[in-house]
């Protein structure tokens, strides 16, 4: 009656919980040598001393005597040996401070970059994962190694910084603090040799430690840590108004592929932030990007999406128009597009020209350039798909001219062009631009050579065939451009409607499956029908062990799965954990939790780096994951199904060996118990032998009794009735049950006033205590009191059963509690010694123990001790009635 | 005075034996029926004082004839089963049984069962007179005046004490289940909130009792319900 008041265990719920993130605390420094190693050390000390597990993962002192003064005392852990390319290289150990488990640890210089091989190319994720593992971590860096300042930094100083930090792992840190030293003192340290080796200090004060650059590199990280203050604020704002500024619908949308995309996503990311815009990167894919292009836009739109912008590749002829819908479908308001070298005028209006005509509402930004890409947009070069036609349009050309020929006075010298540019349209339709240009600049020659007066000279007397040359030229190289456009956006929708269809056929087939194995079978064909990739599929069994399903041919780092599988985040190619690796490792997750881990292979390693690839890798495994959900669902009700059955039969069973036992001893002891009334009555001798009669079946109906409920309660099919119980109603339904056995014996009832209600099964607690009662009765020499007492200690409420008798046997007292063990064997007290083992199995469904002693002035007590409740309140004043 | 007249519905003709030899020392002459619809045809022709009714019967489950009988008649049931599950023994009860024996039981038991039942049919005749009903021998209620005393002393009891014992006094000798009880005294909405009568019937047994923990009239049956003697 009162189940759905079973609450939930507050501290299984806790420990259920994911352990709480660790914090960051990250000293900020404007250059090398202001001191940060000095200052976190020295916080670590103090943390120390306050008592807190601090361990150093990695430190570097670069020889400095003060900095490794201040590393006394403190557990510095080993580092890791990589062995890369021949040689040994030492790099901060990730799995021992895992392993280890401090609260805090000590990873200096958080923008280094991890040796190939490690679990992560940078060591800003290794900070990342010891986060979430709920480890705090102090760490240090410089203002130049912030991604968004990178270009700022490198132009300034003119020294190119190679390894950074995403902006966000600054923006995110719990706290930081700023280490400042005013250039002049910096640049006295440095003097002295307290900051670089003497040698290395006299080449850095000649570039990067110039006054100049110290002044402005600190200007910088102050303005950084006062944008990050300043975000700060704002956000608690939001959060304290109850009605929350709505964000003005300023939204970014970075346009790639006009050359110097790093850069141009860096700026955007910059750019969106300083907003606090949500922001988009697209790349308009026409189809005549080469391969060193693509993967150029591709890494930058990776990028782009790393530092939090939704990216997507569109195709068409008409990137303005492409690009003024996704900005409007998306409202975004600010378009930024980087700015393209020198274009000529008269090849019509720029990209931006065209954006200003179709979306005048849009705001346009042309990011500066940086620094590398001045030289131009390197890598656009002729598509490879229009190689072929150079034979052709060669051989077409001389053939049209052959043909032509005899017909030179026939026809009238404009006709004939006008096959020539036939011949160039068709060139460009079937070859694209550059056949058709050439077939242009053949064309002109073959009809100024042939057909124009002076025949058989390129002599032009007339200027006006120019116009002709133009004319050829410029169809040739619109409609190849026409043609590559259209047939690349035909190509990617094409190769869209694909992965939808993929997608679609792959669901329906999921519906049917019925066999983890099917959903292997069945991801594996599509991903190798779609991307040409293998795959192999990673579940957990029961001891949350993850296998490999059969028959996938991949060699896999089952680490790596397993890593995937515990992060819920993706690995391996493409991602930020061991992108080294010759796969992708994408967790199986479902609604309710992980099922499993999918490991794809592609041959083509830039495949994976088009975001459509790497969706509809990420959509087949969501599908495959919710398949496994179901089916893991389908087993758990095959079994309740099952389970429910197996113990109807089971009650049943019961049921019917109950009744077919209790029926012929109620007629055994109730005839003989009205035998025995009849001879008292009159008064005869055979009496005694009637009372023998019924004493011997009242024995055997105890037995019985607790016979099946040992069988019932062993059958597993036992359902809680669970109740508040006041301890002494328990207490004196089961001396009212026990009726005249305990006759021979004076009670001692104890209930503390006090004690409070008990939670359990009524009926079970009544038998758990007439079983104690009886064996204290039986035990005990009669005439010898028994004492029940209940009572609340500890957070515990106690029931004990206290009597005279000889006290437990020796031996451990748990044996008892074991069935068929009893205190005598052979001995002339009834019972096969199933009472405490019912007493036990009772407690044991209870959550309580049962514990037997021997009373220190004689006799045995058994102690049951039920976990304690609060009590359930009551809803109305008792005094009025509802 | 006319003779008591008994009726036993029970396939078992040696738990019969005993049961009519039982019933026939506490002075009723007892009439024997070994199906459900013998039984029926029985209690209709018999107009039996109590009735012993067996729930497994050869044709049918016993409890099917409880329906039948109580659109006509209000005679007390005591119901004999082997099964002893708590929820058959609700289930009796709600069908309109008044008290359940789980076999095998004994002789004595059986008896008391039938006088205290017997004891509320005889209108209290000889427990007091009009509105005064004597518990034990130490309380006695006036139900007019809806007080409670104590070997004299007049008992303070709340308002839901009072409706509790007087529910029960109502239906002396019958077995009330937690559900109820609860419907009666608190209302539909409660019938979950089984603690409440505990609580309550706990107060009740402080004041009433002589102990609370052995209690002589306010007699707990656990897990299904309470019964006042």
């Amino acid at each position: 009656m009162m189940d759905d008041d079973l609450r939930p265990d507050p501290d299984a719920l806790l420990a259920a919980l994911p352990a709480p993130r660790g914090k960051l605390k990250l000293f900020f420094g404007a250059a090398p040598g202001v001191g940060k190693t000095y200052a976190m050390l020295a916080e670590a000390q103090e943390k120390r001393a306050a008592g807190l597990d601090v361990v150093v993962g990695w430190v570097d002192t670069h020889g400095r005597a003060e900095t490794e003064a201040l590393l006394v005392g403190l557990e510095v852990l080993p580092r890791k040996q990589i062995a890369y390319r021949g040689k040994q290289v030492a790099e901060f150990d990730l799995d021992a401070v895992l392993a280890r488990r401090p609260a805090l640890v000590v990873v200096d210089e958080l923008p280094h970059s991890n040796a190939p091989g490690s679990r992560h190319p940078k060591r800003w994720q290794d900070v990342d994962e010891l986060l979430s593992a709920g480890i705090d971590v102090y760490s240090a860096m410089n203002v130049q190694h912030l991604d968004s300042l990178n270009d700022v930094v490198s132009g300034v100083t003119g020294v190119a910084v190679a390894e950074t930090v995403p902006d966000h792992v600054f923006d995110r840190a719990s706290e930081v603090r700023l280490v400042d030293l005013p250039p002049d003192d910096l640049l006295l340290r440095l003097a002295a040799g307290k900051v670089y080796l003497p040698e290395v200090a006299e080449r850095a004060a000649g570039h990067f430690f110039r006054k100049g650059n110290l002044i402005a590199l600190r200007e910088l990280a102050l303005r950084r840590l006062a944008d990050r203050v300043d975000g700060q604020m704002r956000a608690q704002r939001e959060v304290q108004s109850r009605a929350p500024v709505w964000a003005t619908s300023l939204g970014v949308l970075l346009v790639l592929g006009h050359g110097d995309e790093d850069s141009a996503v860096r700026q955007a990311a910059r750019l969106a932030r300083a907003l606090s815009a949500p922001w988009h990167a697209v790349w308009v894919d026409r189809g005549h990007a080469g391969a060193a292009a693509r993967s150029s836009v591709l890494t930058a739109l990776a990028q782009a999406a790393e530092q939090g912008a939704h990216t997507l590749v569109l195709a068409g002829p008409a990137p303005a128009s492409l690009i003024a819908d996704y900005a409007r479908r998306h409202n975004l308001s600010l378009l930024a597009l980087s700015q393209r070298g020198n274009r000529p005028r008269w090849l019509g209006a720029s990209l931006q020209q065209q954006l200003a005509q179709r979306a005048p509402e849009l705001n346009c930004l042309i990011l500066a350039a940086g620094e590398r890409a001045k030289g131009g947009t390197a890598g656009w070069r002729w598509p490879r798909a229009e190689a072929g036609g150079w034979w052709q349009t060669t051989l077409a050309s001389l053939a049209l001219t052959a043909a032509m020929l005899p017909l030179r006075g026939v026809l009238d010298a404009a006709n004939l062009v006008m096959l020539y540019l036939l011949l160039v349209l068709l060139a460009a339709v079937r070859y694209g631009r550059a056949p058709a240009a050439w077939a242009a600049v053949l064309s002109v020659a073959l009809f100024d050579f042939f057909f124009v007066a002076p025949h058989w000279s390129f002599a032009v007397s007339d200027i006006q065939y120019l116009i002709t040359f133009a004319v050829m030229l410029t169809v040739g190289l619109v409609a190849g451009q026409l043609v590559a456009s259209q047939r690349q956006s035909a190509a990617q929708a094409g190769r869209r409607e694909a992965h939808t269809r993929y997608l679609y056929e792959m669901a329906r087939e999921l519906g049917s499956a019925l066999m983890p194995e099917q959903v292997g079978e069945i991801t594996g064909r599509f991903l190798q029908a779609s991307l040409n990739a293998q795959i192999s599929l990673w579940l957990p069994d029961a001891e949350e062990q993850l296998e490999a399903l059969p028959d996938t041919p991949l060699t896999v780092d089952a680490a790596l799965v397993r890593w995937s599988f515990d992060h819920q985040q993706a690995a391996g190619q493409g991602t930020h954990t061991l992108p080294d690796a010759a796969q992708l490792y994408l967790p199986l997750q479902a609604p309710m939790r992980t099922r499993g881990v999918l490991v794809v292979a592609v041959p083509d390693a830039l495949a994976l780096a088009d975001p459509d690839n790497r969706r509809l890798c990420e959509a087949v495994a969501a599908l495959a994951a919710q398949t496994l959900e179901r089916l893991h669902y389908i087993e758990v009700a095959q079994q309740t199904l099952l389970s429910m059955e197996s113990e109807r039969l089971r009650h049943s069973l019961l049921a019917a060996l109950s009744h077919d036992l209790r029926t012929p001893l109620t007629a055994l002891s109730g005839n003989a118990e009205t035998l025995l009334l009849a001879l008292q009555r009159a008064g005869r001798a055979e009496q005694e032998q009637a009372a023998l009669l019924l004493a011997q079946s009242q024995r055997i109906t105890r037995l019985v009794t607790n016979l099946l409920e040992m069988a019932r309660l062993q059958a597993g099919g036992v359902t809680l009735h669970q109740d508040w119980l006041p301890a002494d109603e328990v207490i004196g339904s089961a001396i009212a049950a026990l009726g005249s056995m305990l006759d021979a014996h004076p009670l001692q009832l104890d209930v503390d006033p006090a004690c409070p209600m008990l939670y359990g099964d009524a009926i079970l607690l009544e038998r758990l205590l007439v079983n104690l009662l009886e064996n204290a009765a039986k035990y005990s020499p009669p005439g010898s009191p028994i004492r029940v007492s209940a009572a609340a200690e500890d957070g515990r409420i106690l029931l004990r059963v206290a009597d005279r008798g000889p006290g437990l046997p020796p031996g451990d007292p748990a044996r008892l509690f074991d069935a068929f063990s009893r205190g005598e064997r052979e001995s002339a007290i009834s019972g096969v010694g199933l009472g405490l083992a019912i007493c036990r199995t009772i407690a044991d469904v209870h959550g309580a123990r049962l514990s037997a002693a021997n009373r220190h002035d004689g006799g045995a007590c058994f102690t049951l001790s039920l976990p304690l409740r609060p009590p359930p309140a009551l809803d109305f004043d008792p005094e009025n009635l509802p | 005075m006319h003779a008591l007249t008994a009726l036993i519905i029970e396939d078992e003709a040696a738990i019969r034996r005993f049961v009519k030899s039982a019933l026939e020392d506490e002075g009723y002459r007892v009439f024997e029926a070994d199906t459900v619809a013998r039984g029926l045809i029985e209690a209709g022709t018999r107009k039996p004082d109590i009735v012993v009714l067996d729930l497994g019967l050869p044709d049918g489950d016993g409890l099917s004839l409880l329906p039948d009988l109580r659109s006509w008649s209000k005679v007390p049931v005591i119901v004999l089963s082997a099964r002893v599950d708590e929820v058959d023994k609700i289930a009796a009860l709600d069908a309109g049984a008044d008290d359940y024996l789980t076999k095998p039981f004994g002789v004595g038991e059986l008896q008391a069962r039938v006088r205290a039942l017997q004891r509320r049919r005889g209108g209290d005749a000889g427990e007091g007179n009009g509105s005064l009903v004597r518990l034990g021998d130490t309380v006695t209620v006036d139900l007019a005046n809806r007080s409670v005393s104590r070997d004299g002393e007049p008992l303070h009891l709340t308002q839901l004490e009072y409706r509790l014992l007087a529910t029960l006094l109502a239906h002396r000798g019958k077995v009330l289940t937690h559900r109820q009880l609860l419907q009666e005294v608190w209302g539909p909405g409660y019938v979950e909130h089984s603690h409440y009568l505990r609580i309550y019937m706990a107060h009740l047994r402080q004041k009433l009792e002589a102990d609370p923990a052995q209690p002589r009239f306010l007699r707990t049956e656990t897990g299904v319900g309470y019964r006042l003697l």
